[in-house]
């Protein structure tokens, strides 16, 4: 009686888990899909086509893929996009991020607890309540800015939602590898340093093997919330800046659901497979995970 | 080594909070107003067209922010218990709350309206069992005035966040306690109650200031799975400063700053609590 209750329980959970992932699988790939009818008569391409991301009949073969594909239509463009500027966000959240949570995770000084409040607040405040106020700081700094002389809009840009991006992703990183540098032993450096050892060489043979698992966390953790940002691309990007969400958000107005089910699994598939690629980092023992407690 | 991340937070973050504040109180020197007065908030609270929407807006929000936030910490801790003892399922189940964490709010928003609206796939799925014939003899449950579709959104994500943190925190307990709870006489209600519940409340509380502020802040599902009234906050406000009327845009950034304040004194009474509940021992 109780093994059958836990393995009811546990089926029924898995199942509700997964249960949006099916949907998305039968709608994008439904045609004709009468009610009550549980499963389609009929599958078809027809939305994968019409976004533009397989070739139409009787071409698709691997030729016609990369010509379709060299063509740059819309979701392609906004699939690069979004990977670039998540790239852009993981890499340069890393590189703030990183003297910051050494910082924090090594050292106990005074105002420790008030930095890392400050530093979560991002996290609970809503966006609507900086992202409003920004939009309108980056116009005036674009008009500043021209004053002197340099032609570069945050407004409206690629590189102000990137620079957007960061605030939602440093409180992730930062946390992430402070728990990471909370276990971390600075007397290896110390070692490496007296024997002779320059300050490049140690970050890159003692510093970065001991703290690499946690980075690929942190790193996963930035470019996820870059992905899936849509509130402050809108807002910053100003409708000109048009990642994944942006076409989702869209789609999601017109009631297509074949369409609608095909943009959400191109956009879920790169987290996913980043999460495969890396889940070997992730295990719920890992300290990175254990940032996240401390709140 | 803490300038740069901090020059980040203080500018972008809190430099434009600071500005949406001022915008609030009325100054917007483009449109050659820089006197400060609180015009705004009173609109947004006792304007009777306004007040009628933000009122109704606020317990909608409170209402799914707590609803999510319970249920969520609820099903991940039997979850959790459930499952700690195995080592196949934990397993799998990890890693199926980290797949689901990596799911954008966005995608789950659509998903649910794919599962739950009168011609989704549980509608369909009770219409072959023949329990129901047509589309409308479903509930609606998505779109639906009291944030269902929404809380549905939430629970589904947030359980494998909580869902993570109880697991690592089991993990980290051991079951000794509880041995020595049982070995005394302590029942299976009595174990939760006095042993396992306190000692993961520390990790469950801050997990909840986590998921209720980002339930209570988010636009994307409510914008997607909401009604036109009542709306919540976030997407309220969003409206208002989307409004092509100038002033709007005031009351917009005075309705997101109320949001912004609702949401830190809610934060700082979790943690008076939790500094409470902590330090007992």
């Amino acid at each position: 009686m109780r093994r059958s209750f836990f393995y009811l329980a546990v089926g029924f959970i898995s199942f509700m888990l997964v249960a949006p992932v099916i949907a998305f699988m039968i709608n994008a790939f439904a045609f004709r899909w009468f009610y009550p009818q549980l499963v389609p008569q009929e599958w078809s391409l027809q939305a994968w086509e019409r976004l533009q991301l397989i070739p139409r009949e009787g071409e698709r073969t691997l030729s016609g893929f990369i010509d379709l594909w060299l063509s740059v239509p819309d979701v392609v463009s906004a699939l690069w996009l979004s990977l670039a500027i998540g790239g852009t966000v993981t890499g340069l959240s890393v590189i703030i991020g990183l003297p910051a949570a050494r910082a924090l995770g090594l050292y106990k000084f005074r105002g420790t607890r008030i930095v890392e409040f400050l530093i979560i607040t991002p996290t609970l405040l809503p966006p609507n309540a900086f992202s409003l106020g920004l939009n309108i700081n980056f116009i005036r700094w674009d008009l500043a800015l021209q004053d002197m002389g340099i032609p570069i809009d945050l407004a409206g840009s690629v590189i102000g939602v990137s620079i957007v991006h960061l605030v939602p992703v440093m409180p992730y990183v930062v946390l992430t590898l402070s728990g990471v540098f909370a276990n971390y032993n600075p007397d290896f450096e110390a070692q490496a340093r007296s024997l002779g050892a320059r300050p490049l060489r140690i970050f890159w043979d003692v510093t970065l093997p001991s703290i690499l698992p946690g980075l690929f966390v942190a790193a996963l953790f930035a470019f996820l919330v870059s992905w899936s940002q849509y509130l402050l691309t809108f807002l910053i990007g100003q409708g000109r800046v048009v990642t994944l969400p942006m076409l989702l958000f869209s789609a999601a107005g017109t009631g297509n659901n074949a369409m609608i089910a095909a943009l959400s699994l191109v956009f879920i598939a790169p987290a996913i497979l980043i999460l495969l690629v890396t889940s070997r980092f992730l295990s719920g023992e890992s300290s990175a995970v254990g940032g996240f407690g401390r709140v | 080594m803490l300038a740069p991340t901090m020059v980040i937070i203080t500018v972008l973050f809190f430099g434009s909070l600071g500005y949406g504040l001022l915008q609030s109180l009325g100054y917007q020197p483009n449109i050659g107003v820089t006197e400060i007065s609180l015009d705004a908030y009173r609109a947004v609270l006792f304007d009777p067209d306004m007040a009628s929407r933000f009122w109704p807006g606020l317990w909608l929000s409170l209402w799914v922010a707590f609803v999510s936030t319970f249920v969520s910490a609820a099903i991940a801790i039997g979850v959790s218990l459930l499952i700690r003892l195995t080592f196949v399922v934990k397993k799998l189940a990890v890693f199926f709350f980290q797949l689901i964490l990596t799911i954008p709010h966005l995608v789950i928003a659509v998903g649910m309206l794919m599962l739950f609206s009168q011609s989704g796939l549980f509608s369909r799925l009770l219409g072959e069992m023949g329990v129901i014939t047509s589309p409308r003899d479903f509930p609606a449950l998505t779109r639906d005035p009291y944030g269902i579709g929404i809380i549905l959104a939430y629970i589904w994500k947030e359980v494998a966040f909580f869902g993570i943190i109880v697991l690592a925190i089991l993990q980290s307990l051991g079951e000794d306690y509880e041995s020595v709870a049982q070995s005394l006489g302590a029942n299976r209600w009595q174990r939760f109650r006095t042993v396992t519940l306190p000692l993961i409340m520390p990790g469950l509380l801050s997990a909840s200031i986590i998921v209720f502020a980002f339930t209570f802040g988010t636009y994307e599902v409510p914008r997607i799975l909401g009604v036109q009234h009542p709306k919540m906050l976030p997407v309220l406000a969003l409206d208002f400063f989307l409004n092509p009327d100038l002033n709007a845009r005031a009351e917009g950034m005075a309705l997101s700053m109320i949001i912004a304040v609702i949401v830190f004194v809610l934060v700082f009474f979790y943690m008076w609590l939790t500094a409470r509940t902590v330090r007992k021992d």
